[in-house]
């Protein structure tokens, strides 16, 4: 009785699924639409930051399709030198940033992989009791600000930080290593931040394995190195794709980490799509680098889906 | 002799293990101790520690920045996160429930993409349809509304996993049972469904609090002038150099987090264990259920 007003009031499927359905429609699928239709425009004259990609003059309609954007990140237009010569292929900044993010990327995702697998094997072995402390400890630091520990890493691998003032005193080093703006502070910044992205997923396959395999490959004389390389890790193989998805993709587009650790040599594309269009205010080119690098982040998607598909298929887990 | 191995096997790993969780920990929880060790510092040096004060405490509590940042930032986390799980809930629902409905593939793909999708990439874009909509409406200006779209555009992606994931594990007999019993769907929903699904819609209202109140990027794409959130106004300190007022937040967030989670999961075992004696209890039917008639 107490819900009578509400009984008589039935939204129905409709309302359920129409409320989000428009809601992603609107912005998430809208807003892509408009980033592949200014990726293939020129840039506007005077107010407009994009031309219109449809112009009507004398009653005809001109479709204005333009693919120089694309062009000018795989090969340079030089200024003032045309051919392929002088432009030169993929010898762009752009073709450097999306080089320069997939290195990292990777080298963080192998990083993540060689520290994290041991830890989440470790983690699956323990007492059960304790495995959702042990957890609660690895995800505590996430809740508390990203943006906050990775500045941390500034102060501590600084020339004059923590961490070079400690070995300088401990007399391992004779003078300030140079770490910060460096490849080292970029992949341990990147390292540090993704690594429970490895740990999670890689921890929730290993926990369900069946550690009886083990002590059978060892009554067969498996030695235990063997057993690991030829029973833990083809049956914890989900487990590492998942992980190394969750790290290579966000890297691929990380922002913070390169602005506060990074140096002028470890540019990535997130920064330069900000730059076109911040400061060289060239909406259509921040665009088109835009549709690239989604793009490159679908390649990896695709392989994941297919091998998990595949899975499926076989009957596996 | 094989068992012997086996132990000593298992005594590597158990001391290597050890090892190699403790170097682990370290690894995660150095800033977080650097954080707070030096937001008690007494100069702006940030290699060596000169000695204890609560200087930057107070310098934090003066920069109006940072203290308007901070009350921009727990609004538009508090609406983001609810907002959040409204629509989280419906998509979860969407995905659960109902299994056959003309484009369900396309809203599969999504409600997950946010996931996948750099953050510029969400910034960017959203910031181009703010742009054309504002000029063909003359609304919204940038600023508070745009970053809260763009954040629970994130944050519904990440409260759809929460919830679905607990929705599908939902034992739908209870429902039955209580239709069964003469609930209409929208009591059966607020009576049994909704009560079954709270924790995770709490879990996903908190996931997604701390992604917004914490997020740089989509914000700095879609903040206008005069509106600063706390990560926006903090990043622009961290690019400049050394900001032991910084230091100083984190270490008041870090504490707060702290003992958030912690209250959080003791509360939560509580109401596991005593989940636990319950359903024991009620599988002793002598207990639950007495015997009117005592048998022969």
């Amino acid at each position: 009785m107490r819900f009578a007003p509400w009984s008589r009031f039935r939204p129905g499927r409709h309302v359920v699924i129409g409320v989000p359905y428009l809601w992603l429609l609107l912005f998430f699928v809208f807003p892509f639409l408009i980033l592949l239709r200014i990726s293939v425009t020129d840039m506007g004259n005077g107010v407009d930051p994009f031309a219109p990609l449809i112009e009507v003059s004398q009653g005809s309609w001109h479709v204005l399709l333009r693919y120089h954007n694309y062009a000018s990140i795989f090969r340079d237009a030089g200024d003032g030198a045309r051919g392929v010569l002088a432009g030169g292929w993929f010898n762009t900044i752009y073709m450097e940033a999306y080089i320069t993010s997939v290195k990292y990327a990777l080298l963080t995702t192998v990083f993540c992989l060689l520290i994290g697998y041991p830890f989440a094997y470790f983690i699956a072995r323990a007492r059960a009791g304790v495995r959702p402390a042990l957890l609660m400890l690895v995800m505590l630091p996430f809740w508390t600000s990203f943006l906050l520990r990775v500045y941390a890493w500034k102060g501590i691998l600084a020339d004059q930080g923590v961490l070079n003032n400690l070995l300088l005193s401990l007399g391992v080093i004779q003078e300030p290593m140079v770490m910060l703006y460096t490849d080292v502070s970029m992949l341990v910044g990147m390292t540090y931040v993704y690594c429970p992205f490895m740990i999670l997923p890689l921890y929730a396959n290993l926990v369900k394995m069946d550690f009886r395999l083990l002590e059978a490959a060892h009554d067969l004389g498996a030695s235990a190195w063997k057993a690991f390389w030829l029973v833990t890790v083809p049956l914890s193989k989900s487990g590492i794709v998942a992980g190394s998805m969750l790290v290579f993709i966000p890297s691929v587009g990380e922002f913070v980490i390169p602005s506060l650790l990074g140096g002028a040599e470890n540019i990535m594309i997130g920064r330069v799509v900000w730059d076109e269009m911040f400061s060289s205010n060239n909406w259509p080119r921040a665009s088109a680098l835009a549709v690239v690098m989604i793009l490159l982040i679908l390649v990896p998607l695709a392989f994941y889906y297919r091998s998990s598909s595949d899975r499926d298929a076989r009957g596996g887990h | 002799m094989k068992t012997g191995m086996r132990g000593f096997t298992r005594l590597v790993e158990n001391n290597v293990g050890r090892l190699w969780m403790g170097l682990v920990y370290l690894f995660l929880y150095i800033p977080l101790f650097f954080l707070i060790i030096f937001s008690f510092n007494s100069t702006r040096q940030d290699g060596v520690f000169t000695g204890f004060s609560t200087r930057w405490y107070e310098a934090l509590l003066a920069d109006s920045r940072l203290v308007e940042g901070f009350f921009l930032s727990l609004k538009v986390a508090l609406i983001t996160g609810t907002l959040s799980v409204v629509l989280g809930s419906f998509a979860a629902f969407v995905l659960v429930r109902y299994l056959r409905f003309t484009g369900r593939t396309l809203f599969y793909g999504m409600v997950n993409a946010p996931l996948v999708m750099p953050e510029v990439i969400i910034g960017l874009s959203l910031l181009l349809l703010m742009v054309a909509v504002q000029r063909t409406l003359g609304w919204p200006d940038r600023g508070f509304i745009t970053i809260v779209t763009g954040h629970t555009l994130l944050g519904m992606a990440y409260a759809t996993v929460v919830i679905q994931s607990r929705l599908s594990e939902m034992d739908r007999t209870l429902e039955e049972a209580a239709m069964d019993l003469g609930c209409r769907p929208m009591q059966v929903f607020f009576l049994v469904t909704l009560p079954n699904i709270a924790p995770a819609l709490v879990s996903a209202w908190l996931l997604t609090f701390t992604l917004s109140f914490d997020d740089v990027v989509i914000s700095e794409f879609l903040s206008g002038p005069g509106v600063t959130t706390l990560p926006q106004v903090i990043f622009s300190y961290a690019r400049r150099g050394v900001n032991p007022s910084i230091y100083a937040a984190a270490t008041i967030l870090i504490t707060v987090v702290s003992l958030g989670i912690i209250s959080y999961s003791i509360y939560v075992m509580r109401r596991q264990k005593r989940l636990d004696r319950e359903i024991s209890a009620a599988a002793r039917p002598e207990q639950a259920f007495p015997d009117p008639v005592p048998a022969k």
